[in-house]
């Protein structure tokens, strides 16, 4: 396991490495010119071709790819073109309140989602299981954007239960912190949750047929106990990899969710870095978004083989 | 037993948390203090206003810097830190005294050298102050209130040029700030406007906020735009990053924000019929939409084609497919704004009514031989995305191949300073907006630059429009510029280094217990009034 371990960890190298290559060169070969943005619409050429200068931007693309990776080995992701601001502090600053949709909706998400779809099997062919099934359809075609609409209109704007917009750090109180979480996650959790429950709902009509299921019948075991010790466990694997591609997706940046419920998180910054062309943003963004896959597709192996003994690396 | 338990302590759990998130979710931590919380047309990037001709960055320096005139709700020019001004009578001396009191946010006073380190920063970078620098021979400032210019030969632009409204706006800064380079960023935010910049609450893509500077003295005269006294009655501004223009309105009907400065169009309706909601005009001039050809290649480098777009287009169509309702727009035949001292129809009685007879006529004179004219689209700008549509249909009505190009509006910002043939990365057209003040006077209009390849992106070169900005800029009497103007129209409407497409206007949107809001032609946060 140590050695998988290790292996695994090297093979992040020249993964980041390739990310880098890729994502500095589709950067530079995507229209548009950061420098021309900044100056503003009347800004002469000679304005334009000063800022270049300053943004580094005047150098070869080799000179500027040997820069970046040489600083970002050393632990500098580099600065914002805009705000002048190094690219680590925007990520530090905006990554606590995508951490926290994430960590709620994914609560969210699960809390709902597993006993739905493990009823739904254990009910196979029932009005249940054809409700939920029915429902996690809707779920993964409504966009949440109309969703988040949906729950502003009723529990905001109608109802007065929430506010319609923002985010409070924990810092300035954790009720407030949840009370501002409830509605964004609420509306992000609904397509995780059509995910996890089919899938929940799958993994274990496939061991409920299982001979070992039946063997825990025989003995006298109540069904919560064949359900739970039994089947939801073997069934674990793919609901656990279904849940950690949610997690990266999560952290990755939710985009359409943050804008409507307006959290200063990491989808809204990479839009914006992006519209901007700024570079060094997107870079910085772009290599925490993979090494963030990497890690998850990490402990997502790990954790197979806790939950399945027979898996071994 | 046990189970009893376990709910019991759920139950618990649950009520304390139900409790916790009531009170957390219910109160504010300041509620004694006065915020007015204001959704702006962009986020704040760039905090040097000189750096950069960003609106944003524009509107921020109204915030934290003062200017020594400001133009009013009509347009007119007024003393802002100015108390008094003195010409020589040769015209070639100015000698200013600044108001007394003044000081920055440091509590240091504002001085002479303060200013005079200003404009020099400024002169160097703004267009206008480039060409009021051709005239000064020297400044000199003073550790008091005083600082004076000497010019080489009289002109009327000292005035104009100071009270220039728009970017970049000389503002005065302290003279160690001002000595940085112009085209580096400045990093110490000080100022010695009516608002303190409070650089620790800056969240880039989340907020802006600034505290009131008590220490400012406001001028005596109520104020008017931004001239006359700046008295601020709220504790903060906060300029809150809001995306989605749904989420916008339903935060300004639940109190939630205070003020939208831009609202959508599309908006408007439901915001009119909201109770909690009231749309206040507050820019008199608007902004203007303005077609901007590339005069570097065919067919835009030919005179007749382009006066042929004058007789083709009509304001109407372009206003109407994007704003939408007549209360938000007005056609107007002067290039420099409807409802300003130099608005004028000279040259252009007959343009804009869609003679498409006159046109073509043009067009066959011009010899035009069906090269493809491609015109940029930006698509994800709804206040532009729908003009090109409909300057593709005139174009063609009158014989022009146009190519429709779709691309974000970013790629259009690095695109239109190609110079390339359009078949190689360049371009031929595209539309964009400025703020109507931009262009209310033949000096501070960037497209009206014919200077060729000087002038701004498109490049137009037109000696007589230049050596006309020039008599603009060297006459002293301001009662002889409307003649001048009109022979500028009379050349641009034969050979246009832009088109203007009408104005239009966007009303702010505000909570029903804000009042005060200043009628200004750049947005500014004096004045507002917030019953709580």
């Amino acid at each position: 396991m140590l050695v998988y371990l290790i292996k695994r960890i090297l093979a992040v190298i020249p993964v980041m490495l390739i990310v880098a290559v890729i994502v500095f060169l589709m950067l530079r070969l995507t229209p548009g010119d950061p420098a021309a943005i900044i100056a503003g619409d009347a800004a002469t050429s000679a304005d334009i071709d000063l800022i270049r200068e300053k943004l580094g931007l005047e150098r070869s693309l080799i000179e500027q790819f040997v820069l970046w990776i040489g600083n970002m080995l050393g632990g500098d992701f580099g600065e914002s073109f805009y705000y002048k601001r190094s690219v680590t502090s925007m990520i530090s600053d905006r990554i606590w309140p995508t951490l926290a949709l994430a960590t709620f909706t994914i609560v969210i998400a699960c809390v709902v989602a597993v006993p739905l779809g493990t009823l739904a099997a254990y009910k196979q062919g029932s009005w249940l299981d054809r409700t939920v099934m029915g429902m996690s359809v809707l779920g993964f075609s409504v966009p949440v954007f109309v969703i988040g609409y949906v729950l502003i209109y009723v529990f905001a704007v109608k109802l007065d239960w929430f506010p319609v917009q923002g985010y409070q750090p924990i810092a300035d109180g954790f009720g407030g912190f949840i009370y501002r979480l409830i509605l964004p996650s609420s509306a992000l959790s609904v397509i995780f949750i059509a995910l996890i429950a089919r899938m929940t709902r799958t993994s274990v009509l496939e061991v409920l047929n299982e001979d070992y299921i039946r063997t825990a019948r025989a003995k006298g075991l109540s069904e919560t106990k064949v359900m739970t010790r039994h089947a939801l466990r073997n069934a674990a694997v793919p609901i656990v990899t279904v849940i950690g591609i949610a997690i990266a997706v999560l952290i990755s940046g939710v985009v359409v969710t943050e804008s409507v419920f307006v959290i200063p998180g990491l989808g809204t910054l990479t839009i914006d870095a992006i519209q901007g062309r700024d570079y060094p943003t997107v870079q910085g963004l772009i290599m925490l978004f993979s090494f963030v896959y990497v890690l998850i597709n990490l402990v997502i192996d790990v954790i197979y083989s806790l939950l399945d003994p027979r898996i071994r690396y | 037993m046990r189970k009893f338990s376990r709910r019991g302590l759920l139950g618990t759990a649950a009520l304390a948390i139900t409790l916790s998130l009531g009170l957390g979710g219910g109160t504010t931590s300041a509620q004694a203090e006065s915020v007015l919380r204001v959704n702006m047309h962009s986020d704040l990037k760039i905090v040097d206003p000189i750096w950069t001709t960003a609106y944003m960055s524009r509107n921020y320096g109204y915030m934290v810097y003062d200017t020594l005139f400001g133009m009013n709700s009509k347009g007119e020019i007024k003393m802002q830190m100015v108390e008094s001004m003195e010409v020589s009578d040769d015209g070639k001396l100015y000698d200013f005294k600044l108001r007394s009191g003044m000081t920055f946010h440091d509590g240091a006073p504002v001085t002479g050298d303060d200013v005079v380190a200003s404009l020099t920063r400024w002169g160097a970078k703004d267009a206008m102050g480039q060409l009021l620098m051709t005239f000064v021979t020297d400044m000199t400032g003073s550790d008091g209130d005083g600082f004076q210019i000497k010019l080489s030969k009289p002109t009327g632009l000292v005035v104009q040029a100071l009270g220039k409204p728009s970017s970049n706006v000389p503002f005065i800064m302290p003279a160690s700030v001002a000595a940085t380079p112009p085209g580096d960023q400045i990093t110490d935010y000080t100022g010695s406007g009516p608002f303190v910049f409070l650089e620790d609450e800056w969240k880039p893509g989340d907020k802006a906020e600034f505290a009131k500077f008590e220490a400012y003295k406001p001028r005596s005269e109520p104020n008017d735009g931004l001239a006359g006294g700046k008295v601020v009655h709220v504790d903060k501004v906060v300029w809150k990053v809001i995306r989605d223009a749904q989420t916008k309105m339903n935060a300004l009907s639940k109190g939630e924000i205070d003020v939208i400065e831009s609202p959508s169009h599309d908006l408007l309706p439901l915001m009119e019929a909201d109770e909690n909601i009231k749309l206040v005009d507050l820019n008199p001039f608007g902004n203007q939409y303005t077609f901007r050809p590339n005069a570097l290649h065919p067919p835009f480098n030919n005179p007749k084609v382009l006066e042929a777009l004058l007789y083709a287009f009509n304001q109407e169509d372009f206003v109407q497919s994007t704003v939408g309702s007549d209360k938000y727009y007005k056609l107007c035949k002067a290039m420099f704004i409807c409802g300003t001292p130099l608005a004028s129809e000279a040259g252009f009685e007959d343009k804009f009514e869609s003679n498409y007879a006159k046109a073509r006529e043009l067009i066959a004179e011009s010899g035009y031989d069906g090269t493809p004219v491609l015109i940029m689209h930006p698509t994800d700008l709804a206040i532009l995305g729908n003009l090109v549509p409909v300057a593709k249909q005139h174009m063609e009505a009158i014989g022009l191949n146009v190519e429709m190009v779709a691309m974000d509006w970013q790629t259009l910002v690095g695109r239109r300073n190609k110079r390339e043939l359009p078949a190689d990365g360049g371009w031929n057209a595209f539309i964009t907006s400025w703020n109507s003040v931009d262009n209310a006077s033949p000096l501070s209009t960037p497209m009206l630059n014919a200077a060729c390849d000087k002038a701004l992106f498109g490049w137009p070169c037109n000696d007589k429009i230049q050596e006309l900005r020039m008599e603009f800029a060297n006459e002293a009497d301001a009662s002889k510029h409307l003649a001048i103007v009109e022979k500028i129209q009379m050349e641009a409407s034969k050979n246009p280094t832009h088109i203007h497409l009408g104005q239009w206007y966007s009303p702010a949107a505000m909570g029903a217990n804000i009042s005060g809001a200043p009628v200004s032609p750049v947005v500014a946060f004096w004045g507002y009034k917030k019953d709580e």
